[in-house]
């Protein structure tokens, strides 16, 4: 029985040690932390890109996709090296605040109108204010990601320029589902709903049930990917040379080419745009 | 009810794909899980142990929380470690957020709760039966915890896989603490969520079927072990 229970208990470290330096074998390897949007993730753009980067670089590229906010979130915390998103206002904040010292456009893609192909609020058009008044005028349901991300920030400063204050019609129309651009669109189709999603994510998703385009093409609706090191002066442990490696191939010309090479269906997700 | 179908072919197509890919996602599963239940049993075995054979003031109160924090939100429990490990928390040097280590911790605090609690009650009416004979043989109250351990170990079993449930099962915790990062962090969990965020239901209840086989095959196995040490050492 004695020997019995010490093999038992010396079973029970001898798993616990394995899969503890299992689990820490691959800590081993060259890596930076990339803090993205789910936009990106979701459309399949990293999947595609960055076993390019990574086999011509040896450097492993960990991207943690959350919303804009959040992502901007985890770079003032320090837990990411670089940021790869989609919010120029909150960007300029984050630069303001000297939690990174440069932002560098990397490529636009564009926010479309999402509705029913029925169109009760007869909203279709190539005006995008135009279109959320007419939503709004109609109490047409609107599926809101309300995640802090980049398409939320923008859903909102629409609104605003369009004059319609949510806080005043905010009624059971208007769903604020507090999840990401994925599961709002989830939502939306199941109930026949408006949104506005990101292109790329749009072209990805599969449930789209009744769903269709109903305004895109509007030049308001542009939709501007920057990128940012996070400041070493703030953050010490920053990999500056690894994280500006990637910022750097990602403007290159090479990694403009890759960004307008990952096409879904033919169609083209993301533009590049770096300056050079 | 196409979709039940669907997701059915999409679960055998994935189980027989064998793609490398799927199959690192369910090994860092079993892997991160497995670790944190072995660790949390230890913990939680002892923590349990001395709770129902010990005598101390606060001991009520420590049984209550204990069997409250059994109930731990995984959410709150991810949140709370993601602070703490992240760079700017207390335990940010490290540099362990974001990596399947964050995930064993975070597991490891959502179940030790529940295993402690478990094996409190089970130990608690072990000792109840077995109290006078191993006074009468002398044994101090760490010796009687320790005896009573072993001889309830068959019952501990299920204790342990109901731990083991809950980590596999959970999804909140390891999504903030692990990042979801893929060939890194990610699981089986956070892979349905991710696929559904895609919209592909059908894949992502395909992976859920395999999950939920996954978890049964565990406690089948699991189960047969103690059959055969039962017989074996009554």
């Amino acid at each position: 029985m004695n020997l019995n229970r010490r093999v038992f208990i010396a079973g029970a470290a001898l798993l616990a040690a394995c899969t503890a330096c299992g689990l820490s074998a691959q800590a081993q390897e060259k890596f930076i932390t990339v803090a993205s949007t789910t936009s990106t993730e979701q459309s399949g753009l990293f999947g595609y890109l960055l076993p390019i980067y990574e086999k011509k670089s040896g450097v492993k590229v960990r991207v943690v996709a959350v919303g804009t906010g959040q992502a901007l979130d985890m770079g003032r915390r320090g837990d990411a090296d670089v940021e790869f998103v989609h919010d120029r206002p909150a960007e300029e904040k984050f630069l303001a605040e000297g939690f990174a010292t440069k932002r560098q456009d990397v490529m636009y893609n564009d926010f479309i109108l999402v509705g029913p192909k029925s169109d009760p609020a007869k909203a279709q058009g190539k005006d995008i204010l135009e279109g959320l008044k007419k939503v709004a005028a109609a109490k047409a349901p609107f599926v809101s990601s309300g995640d802090r991300s980049g398409t939320h920030a923008a859903e909102l400063r629409y609104w605003k320029d369009a004059g319609v204050n949510l806080d005043a019609v905010r009624g059971p129309w208007y769903r604020d589902t507090g999840s990401g651009m994925g599961p709002a669109l989830n939502t939306a189709a199941s109930m026949d709903a408006y949104i506005l999603a990101d292109r790329g994510t749009w072209l990805s998703f599969k449930n789209r049930g009744n769903l269709q385009i109903v305004v895109e093409g509007d030049t308001k609706l542009f939709n501007q990917y920057g990128v940012m090191l996070v400041n070493p002066a703030r953050h010490p442990h920053v990999k500056v040379d690894l994280g500006q490696a990637f910022i750097d191939w990602l403007v290159s010309p090479e990694g403009q080419q890759v960004i307008a090479g990952y096409k879904i269906g033919g169609q083209q997700l993301f533009f590049p745009n770096a300056k050079p | 009810m196409n979709w039940i179908a669907a997701s059915l072919a999409d679960a055998a197509r994935l189980a027989f794909s064998l793609d490398p890919r799927l199959y690192a996602i369910i090994g860092l599963s079993l892997a991160v899980s497995l670790a944190s239940v072995t660790f949390a049993s230890i913990a939680g075995g002892l923590i349990g142990a001395a709770v129902a054979v010990g005598r101390f003031p606060g001991r009520r109160v420590l049984i209550v929380l204990l069997n409250a924090a059994m109930g731990l939100p995984p959410v709150v429990v991810g949140l709370v470690v993601y602070l703490m490990l992240s760079r700017a928390g207390p335990l940010g040097a490290a540099g362990l957020l974001f990596t399947p280590q964050a995930m064993v911790i975070a597991q490891f605090v959502l179940i030790t709760p529940l295993i402690a609690a478990l094996t409190r009650q089970v130990i608690e009416d072990a000792w109840r039966e077995y109290e006078e004979q191993l006074r009468s043989l002398g044994a101090r109250a760490w010796q009687a915890a320790l005896t009573l351990l072993w001889d309830t170990r068959f019952s501990l079993l299920t204790v342990v896989l109901a731990g083991l449930g809950r980590a596999m099962a959970e999804v909140g915790a390891v999504m903030i603490v692990g990042g979801n990062i893929d060939g890194v962090t990610r699981v089986m969990t956070t892979t349905i969520a991710l696929e559904t965020s895609k919209g592909d239901l059908p894949l992502a209840v395909g992976l859920g079927v395999i999950l939920v086989l996954i978890v049964l095959l565990l406690n089948a196995a699991a189960y047969g072990v103690r059959e055969w040490a039962v017989r074996r050492h009554g």
